[in-house]
């Protein structure tokens, strides 16, 4: 696992129009210089957020990633919680150190709901990709 | 001269982006009590305004990561995210690299920072400029505490910090105001989004208000997490204040849960003996 190089390709991809450009154009190319693994490459790639969050992607990084993919706010919440379901808890970074307890619980705890409500874009985003259909 | 201003404020980039989903009474509520604080900050005549941030990967990574840094250019582009996205408009803010370079020489006296000749506001900085001074014409000294990328500086030496800015501030001839802008708990861009720990704040802002020392280096990121969620390492921003008050009592002037905007709002002041 190299979240390291994860986050440092979307920390350069979020100040380089340029590398936006060859992203856009071939991302596969655009991630050559970085070390990755199969799973880190294919969900940058494909611009998957549940994955990207369950690797353990900081939110204040993935969210600008998420926006340059015209992915909308309440859908981009709704992916990464959906990546939990599919992939099991945060792997690496901030959230998986620090214990990360879960959408419900954590809400259960502060007395909250859990939020926004999940929306059709969210849904067929997930049903559409094919870590989805493996499980 | 003796600081002109101190107080503190939120960010969150839905206070801009996304105005339109919230409620209008929440959101003119916060609206006038921004207003209300640029009114309160020009009224003091600052010569420039000193912006305790606590940016979120735009300009600094985990491959050099300092943990206080300092701005040192005569302007300062912004924002770094899409401007629709942050419902603020490409803008050029202005610098003055000479009184940074000043500043910045006073702060190493006791405290190790790193200073920047480059640094491309986001909405840490942006979200408070678009409020504070929407012409974008007060001169801006960026000051960015790293509340993202664990290790994370402890409370005690981001006091110091807020020492060694408050002693730079008197120092220069300059009318210096200085704020703050983080936390208060808030999970931001996560699955957890839009939760907010009220009970939590307010008592953090009970402290803040009291310039309550020992309080609030008393703050430990594993129990801030639980409580206050990755966005409360950012209340860090708010303690450097406290310091840089040495012992002035504030008041919150605006606190209110606004989760579309992800984030309870909070904007406050202290009472300074030239204020």
């Amino acid at each position: 696992m190299s979240l390291y190089y994860v986050q440092k390709f979307l920390f350069e991809l979020n100040r380089s129009s340029e590398l936006q450009e060859r992203y856009t154009s071939d991302p596969s190319a655009a991630l050559g210089g970085y070390e990755l693994t199969p799973d880190e490459h294919t969900a940058l790639a494909e611009a998957d957020i549940g994955l990207l969050y369950v690797l353990g992607v900081n939110g204040q990084i993935l969210m600008h990633f998420a926006a340059f993919h015209q992915i909308a706010w309440a859908d981009y919440l709704q992916l990464m919680r959906d990546g939990l379901a599919v992939h099991g808890p945060v792997r690496d970074g901030v959230y998986a150190a620090t214990g990360y307890e879960g959408v419900s619980a954590h809400s259960a705890r502060l007395g909250q709901s859990s939020g926004l409500a999940p929306t059709s874009a969210a849904r067929e985003a997930v049903s559409n990709s094919k870590l989805c259909e493996g499980n | 001269m003796p600081l002109v201003y101190a107080g503190i404020c939120s960010h969150a980039p839905g206070i801009t982006g996304r105005a339109e989903q919230a409620d209008p009474g929440a959101r003119d509520r916060l609206y006038d009590a921004f207003d209300r604080m640029r009114k309160e900050i020009e009224a003091t005549r600052p010569d420039a305004l000193v912006v305790v941030a606590a940016e979120h990967f735009a300009n600094f990574f985990m491959d050099n990561m300092p943990s206080f840094a300092v701005g040192m250019a005569d302007s300062y582009d912004g924002p770094i995210e899409d401007a629709n996205w942050l419902g603020i408009r490409p803008f050029r803010a202005p610098g003055n690299r000479d009184l940074s370079r000043r500043l910045i020489t006073e702060i190493m006296k006791s405290s190790d920072i790193a200073y920047a000749e480059e640094w491309r506001f986001d909405h840490g900085i942006a979200v408070p400029l678009h409020f504070l001074t929407p012409d974008f014409v007060l001169p801006i000294v960026p000051v960015n505490i790293n509340c993202q990328g664990p290790p994370l500086a402890p409370m005690e030496r981001v006091w110091a910090f807020g020492q060694a800015l408050r002693d730079a501030a008197d120092a220069v001839p300059e009318r210096i105001a200085v704020v703050g802008t983080g936390g208060v708990s808030h999970w931001p861009a996560t699955p957890d989004s839009g939760k907010i720990n009220e009970t939590w704040d307010r008592e953090f802002l009970d402290h803040w208000s009291a310039n309550d020392r020992a309080r609030l280096v008393s703050y430990r990121d594993a129990d801030i997490y639980v409580e206050g969620g990755q966005g409360g390492f950012e209340i860090r921003t708010l303690v450097a204040i406290s310091a840089a008050a040495q012992g002035a009592a504030g008041v919150v002037q605006h606190y209110e849960s606004i989760p579309i905007f992800s984030v309870g709002c909070a904007i406050g002041r202290y009472q300074l003996p030239e204020s």
